[in-house]
């Protein structure tokens, strides 16, 4: 399992998966890792429920590993994303990725996240003391999936 | 022939099922898109030229000109919000 997904309601541990991303594997010389955490901001958001679309979503994002693997140097790659309801401070996304020198994990875990950002199928929705609201899409995240060479047509 | 369409998120929560099964004279996701905007109601509100509504044809992501076989799966969703 070198490379995979997981959707999930359950929380992860960092270290834990970098660890399996490089254990027994000797050729590995850098580990790169993102997580991304709900925000508490200052709006008031109490928590937030993540929606998914079963089936595409984990096909959506295996196909983005495939386009990380031909585009960047790197041994292995891990994203966990989560869903259902989560509170600030709480863990949303790992992505980690082992290469041999830095800048190919640095640049595919980047990558992967761009490219989560405006192509897989997540969306979320805020309870806040006004009511529940859905998140809006960014024009920032298409910026940031276009320095790729790749049109977001998100926001 | 026939499709199933699903809906997420804003667009689901407007139209209530998340998932139907459509009879359709259309050959491609857009003109599907028009025959489900026709319907009115929510549909007319959340599927309206303008709105900005995802695609997805056999759960990949595709637009109006994709085309549409018999027993495919087609899903309207608004722009993603993950990570």
């Amino acid at each position: 399992m070198r490379f995979s997904v997981s959707i999930q309601t359950a929380d992860f541990d960092l270290s834990g998966e970098t660890e399996a991303l490089r254990r027994e594997d000797t050729r590995v010389g850098a580990v790169c890792s993102f997580v991304g955490t709900v925000r508490g901001s200052a709006d008031g958001v109490r928590s937030m429920e993540l929606e998914h679309y079963p089936g595409m979503t984990e096909k959506a994002i295996e196909a983005m590993i495939d386009e990380a693997r031909r585009r960047f140097d790197i041994y292995a790659a891990r994203v966990i994303h989560r869903v259902g309801l989560l509170r600030p401070g709480e863990q949303i996304v790992l992505v980690a990725v082992t290469s041999a020198h830095r800048g190919q994990s640095f640049q595919a875990c980047e990558f992967l996240m761009d490219y989560l950002k405006t192509q897989a199928p997540f969306w979320k929705k805020e309870e806040t003391p006004e009511g529940a609201r859905w998140v809006d899409a960014r024009a920032s995240d298409d910026a940031a999936l276009a320095r790729w060479g790749i049109a977001g047509g998100n926001a | 022939m026939k499709v199933t369409v699903k809906y997420f998120a804003s667009i689901r929560e407007a139209i209530g099922p998340g998932s139907e099964a459509v009879e359709t004279a259309a050959r491609s996701c857009g003109e599907l898109r028009d025959e489900l905007l026709a319907r009115g109601g929510a549909y007319a509100q959340v599927l309206a030229r303008g709105k900005a509504v995802r695609i997805a044809k056999d759960q990949v992501m595709s637009d109006e000109s994709a085309t549409l076989v018999e027993g495919c799966e087609v899903a309207f969703f608004p722009p993603v919000t993950g990570g």
